[in-house]
């Protein structure tokens, strides 16, 4: 299974967006997709991809919707205050310490923070396992870091870790 | 037949309604890169196209293509994805990029900058 299949998750996508693009179920289309889903999995294993470990991927629906909540939430905070005529907010950068290493995860909190607007990813230093954002409308340091930590490292170093 | 000829009239209105609530966020965010006042505040503001603009252009265009076509129109959803996947990597770099300009005209060390106000 894994000599012919090494990168399933990877292939399984590949497909997904080909049957998507085709916009059809019909057999042919399934077997070329198919075909190059498994020729594209495999390409990318020569690339090797640090190997991701999911666990308990249904815990990436409930983290999906509230990123989904929090996105429109911060999307009408940020209109605002591109809209209000004279806003005096303070901005700046808040440094998180994280728990976080695994890759995947990371790359998913990056996607999860720079997707909601008013927050953006800026470092992130390995070493010292620092995460540097960039916050809109910065009210009090401790609340970021309790948010990101809470909302949204936890379920990932659940799932990565 | 242009395509909204052969939508049927609620249809045509929702189209309508979700193609310029995407147009209002995309235009807000565009504002907003004019308006606010330093690098860091104004790449906040293009987000806003990229998530809820994007997702009512993505819905209009799945509603309008569906009922014009008579089958799921799914693709465009694929729009989403991308953009989500790849808008990070552009933006990353173009923050570390204005991070390392701050930290070299303003002969600071390169190591992270102090935490709090940006001004």
């Amino acid at each position: 299974m894994r000599r012919w299949l090494p990168h399933p998750l990877m292939a399984g996508f590949l497909l997904l967006v080909w049957l998507l693009m085709r916009g059809s179920l019909a057999p042919g289309d399934w077997l070329l997709g198919g075909a190059l889903a498994l020729g594209l999995a495999w390409a990318f294993g020569k690339l090797q991809p640090p190997r991701a470990r999911l666990r308990q991927p249904w815990r990436l629906l409930p983290l999906a919707l509230r990123v989904v909540y929090d996105i429109v939430r911060s999307n009408l905070a940020v209109a605002g205050v591109v809209l209000r005529p004279r806003w005096r907010g303070r901005s700046g950068f808040v440094a998180i310490p994280l728990e976080l290493e695994d890759p995947y995860g990371l790359a998913l909190l990056a996607c999860i923070v720079t997707s909601t607007p008013g927050t953006i990813w800026v470092d992130h230093d390995p070493v010292r396992r620092v995460l540097l954002i960039h916050v809109l409308a910065l009210a009090d340091e401790a609340i970021w870091i309790d948010t990101i930590k809470r909302r949204y490292e936890r379920p990932l170093l659940e799932m990565f870790q | 037949m242009s395509l909204i000829e052969a939508l049927p009239p609620w249809a045509a209105v929702l189209v309508g309604v979700l193609v310029l609530l995407g147009a209002g966020f995309a235009c807000v965010g565009s504002l907003g890169l004019l308006r606010l006042r330093n690098f860091y505040r104004r790449v906040h503001a293009p987000t806003l196209g990229s998530t809820l603009g994007t997702f009512f252009m993505v819905a209009a265009c799945v509603v309008a293509f569906s009922l014009a076509q008579g089958r799921p129109a799914l693709q465009v959803l694929l729009i989403g994805v991308f953009l989500t996947l790849t808008t990070p990597i552009t933006l990353m770099l173009l923050v570390r990029a204005a991070l390392y300009r701050n930290r070299v005209e303003d002969g600071q060390s390169l190591a992270a900058p102090e935490p709090g106000d940006d001004e």
